[in-house]
């Protein structure tokens, strides 16, 4: 079988055609595959609210998280943090001084491309399909890379028993061992806001008292739906039902 | 040699101290079996009685991994009847409603410790919960 320029030439073609098409295949399972989801927070309306902790205390309620005194042992799932430290970029001289020392909602941000995820050993922790950034702790090994990882810091770590830390224990989470890392993954939210009643949505929202939280599912290409810009007023935000 | 009554005393002595509790265990009746409180209102388990007495933790570690790994929540048993995989949720929470009457009585039983209650947490029993589900 000879070799020649033309013989050559049709076959690049036609491998490039499939690896196009391959492509282009892939790219619409990945945008029919599962529902992605997000939640907003109107930070607006949380600064609006002084000292609220509605949202944090519902939410550590409900997954057990231990309220250690001692600072550098502290458990943070949802925490609020001064606006000039948690938006870094902002210039301290020129922020409003009304936004000065005012504390913002923060938690896990549930990358996309999670450096927790990138440096755990063992896969105890990955990124679902629905993009949430959960833990394995049957498989965690205690490493805390993670807790090095990541640039948030959303990670902490259970560097005492937690038991004694908990006052009402829920038995449908886990605490999580003395030597565990904890994560604001919020893995059950996830799981309740997929086609659930109202009543499973997570916790927090449920208690927040300025509608300021409102879950809404990604499509898989990464953007907003078209047309589903924040409105705590909508009917699938926690609108005035979280006041009743 | 004039010591050798010593010696011998002393390891015979030496060997029924060593082997006492065997011997001890030997004359005594063996500990009865663990009397488990059965559950109120179901008959059937999610799987054969022989096989939930020896491979229970089999299926708990597989329902373990199939919730948390590949996110499937709900366990199809061999009668067909849908179940949600949570061993407090199912398991304690509507069958064997006091872990203390059932779970604790085998493990201590057969001196076993697992490790799933560092973490997980049981349901209050069903006597201080106000009502048998």
């Amino acid at each position: 079988m000879s070799h020649d320029r033309r013989l050559f030439l049709r076959m690049a073609g036609s491998a490039a055609m499939a690896a196009a098409v391959g492509a282009a295949v892939g790219c619409a399972t990945e945008k029919t595959g599962r529902r992605r989801l997000a939640m907003a927070i109107d930070v607006r309306r949380c600064l609006d609210v002084h000292g609220c902790r509605a949202c944090i205390d519902a939410c550590h309620l409900a997954h057990n998280v231990p309220a250690v005194p001692e600072r550098r042992h502290e458990v943070k799932w949802v925490w609020k943090e001064p606006f000039e430290r948690v938006f870094a970029v902002e210039d301290a001289d020129t922020l409003t001084a009304s936004l000065r020392g005012r504390d913002v909602l923060v938690l896990c941000n549930h990358c996309d491309n999670p450096p927790c995820v990138r440096v755990c050993p063992t896969q105890a922790t990955w990124k679902r399909d629905d993009g949430v950034v959960t833990i394995d702790q049957h498989r965690c090994i205690g490493c805390r890379y993670c807790v090095a990882a990541c640039p948030y810091g959303s990670r902490s770590f259970n560097w005492v028993d937690p038991r004694p830390f908990v006052p009402h224990t829920t038995s449908e989470n886990p605490r999580g061992p003395a030597g565990s890392p904890r994560s604001a993954t919020c893995a059950k939210s996830g799981w309740r806001m997929a086609g659930r009643p109202r009543a499973w949505r997570p916790a927090r929202i449920a208690r927040c008292c300025s509608a300021t939280l409102a879950t809404r599912h990604r499509t898989s290409g990464g953007c907003w739906r078209s047309g589903t810009r924040f409105d705590a007023n909508r009917s699938w935000g926690p609108g005035r039902r979280s006041t009743t | 040699m004039r010591d050798r009554l010593l010696i011998l005393g002393g390891l015979a002595l030496f060997l029924a101290l060593v082997t006492w509790p065997v011997w001890r265990a030997l004359a005594s009746a063996p500990a009865p079996p663990p009397t488990l409180a059965r559950p109120v209102g179901a008959t059937r388990c999610v799987a054969p009685v022989e096989f939930m007495r020896t491979s229970h933790m089999t299926l708990l570690a597989e329902w373990r991994d199939r919730v948390v790994r590949d996110g499937v929540r709900t366990y199809t048993d061999v009668d067909g009847r849908v179940v949600r995989m949570s061993l407090s949720g199912t398991c304690l929470g509507k069958c064997h409603t006091d872990k203390t009457q059932f779970c604790d009585r085998c493990h201590d039983y057969a001196a076993v410790t697992p490790t799933c209650w560092n973490c997980h947490v049981a349901p209050p029993p069903a006597t201080a919960r106000g009502s048998v589900p």
